[in-house]
């Protein structure tokens, strides 16, 4: 994820302290790994070199971390590029959990390979339940539940990957040793 | 305490097996998923579990009263009045509205008119299709087909709810929007769910799933007895 143009998009709205900046990305991204405050100071520190982001308001005497932080110009085109390009759509399989899988049917045999996949399909089944559980309580906020919809799709993703591969390790198996 | 119990379910089809040995239990307010390969025996199952087949061996259960000896007309009103079931294309009479279509259950297992409209409107506002009481089937999307099917299973308040893919016709959003209020309702009344499906993402509703490979429950939920093992070919 670009946190930097995340940050961006969080000063679009008006000035911020680092402070409100950490508190809006975790609650607008609330499945994201929270943000650290050094994150949050550091990647400000780079913004403002790169002219994207300038310290404002008159809090400064109070110590670095009171600073507000404004977008400047440059940032706004900056976020305006970012928004209007195209994610490449998976350009590459960099996939741990592929790779896993490939690197065991390599070194091992396929009880090897399936004993891995069926450990992982529990895995993500677990973690299918409990973001389910997680978007379906009547207070999840609209937050919750688009955050927890793209990690289910990519779980149910996974899973089905994960049985029609448990049904082909064989003869992959079969041709990786040939 | 123990809603559904199947021991050594075993049924056939002429000569094709369904069900060759399920045994299971539901507990009271569980939500179960079915699930496996297209032709393992879920539906089977379901009918077998509902009193709808009557298995050619093993015994069903529900709240320890053994179902399969029931006569169907006995069978026939424990499903009026303690099952609701649900299919994939839910099945509204044509010719009833929708508020008729849900309120039939309630007419049939001797509710009156007045008190069974009510209860039929309560339960379609609930799935959010309250402005379509008066419309019939024909008139309707597969969605609020669905939604209305779905409130035509709950109108009685059932112990058990089994609903076959009750959401595989529908897109996505609505599918998930229907079982959302589904599940929510269920959990709320503590009605016993048990839910066919072989998608993965519906299954997640659940408390627990059931994986079926060719008519025996897969303790793997891979189906890797079933799968052959060529370990060791170099
Ligand atoms: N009425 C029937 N007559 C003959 N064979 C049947 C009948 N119903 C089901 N079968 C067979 O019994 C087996 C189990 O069928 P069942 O409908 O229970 O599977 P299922 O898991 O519900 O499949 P699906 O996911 O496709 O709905 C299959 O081999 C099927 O062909
Ligand atoms: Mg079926």
């Amino acid at each position: 994820m670009s946190t930097p143009h995340v940050l961006l998009g969080l000063l679009a709205g008006g000035t911020k302290h680092g402070y409100d900046l950490k508190r809006a990305h975790d609650e607008r991204l609330p499945q994201a790994r929270p943000l650290a405050y050094g994150q949050v100071y550091a990647t400000l520190g780079r913004l403002v070199r790169d002219g994207l982001v300038a310290p404002a308001g008159q809090e400064r005497l109070a110590g670095p971390d009171r600073t507000a932080y404004a977008l400047t110009e440059e940032g706004r085109d900056a976020l305006d590029l970012w928004l209007s390009t195209v994610e490449p759509p998976m350009p590459h399989v960099n996939s741990t959990l592929f790779a896993k899988v490939v690197v065991a049917l390599l070194v091992a045999d396929v009880t090897r390979a399936r004993t891995y996949l069926i450990a992982q399909r529990r895995a993500h089944t677990d973690r299918l339940r409990e973001l389910t559980a997680l978007k379906t309580n009547p207070t999840a906020t609209v937050d919750d539940v688009v955050a927890a919809d793209y990690a289910i799709a990519h779980l149910d993703a996974d899973l089905r990957w994960l049985h029609t591969t448990l049904d082909r390790v064989a003869d992959w198996h079969r041709e990786v040793h040939r | 305490m123990t809603q559904l119990q199947a021991r050594g379910l075993v049924r056939s089809y002429g000569p094709t097996p369904a069900l060759r040995g399920i045994t299971m239990e539901v507990a009271e307010g569980e939500i179960v998923a079915v699930t496996g390969p297209s032709g393992c025996g879920k539906s089977t199952l379901l009918h077998c579990l509902a009193g709808i087949l009557r298995p050619d061996a093993g015994e069903v259960a529900w709240r320890g009263h053994r179902i399969d000896t029931w006569s169907e007309a006995a069978r026939s009103r424990l499903r009026r009045t303690e099952f609701g079931v649900l299919f994939q294309f839910g099945q509204l009479v044509a010719e009833l509205t929708a508020a008729e279509n849900v309120a039939l259950p309630l007419l049939l297992a001797g509710t009156g008119r007045r008190a069974a409209r009510t209860a039929a409107l309560t339960w379609l506002d609930r799935f959010g299709v309250a402005e379509l009481a008066d419309v019939r089937p024909g008139e309707m999307s597969g969605g609020q087909q669905q939604r209305c099917a779905t409130a035509r299973a709950l109108v009685t308040e059932p112990r058990v709810l089994f609903a076959d893919e009750p959401t595989g016709s529908l897109d996505t959003l609505t599918g998930e929007q229907v079982l959302t209020q589904l599940v929510r309702l269920a959990r709320e009344q503590r009605t016993t769910v048990v839910l066919i499906t072989h998608e993965p993402r519906i299954a997640a509703y659940a408390d627990r799933e059931i994986v079926l490979r060719d008519g025996v429950i897969d303790h793997t939920g891979l189906g890797l007895d079933a799968a052959p093992v060529t370990g060791g070919v170099r």
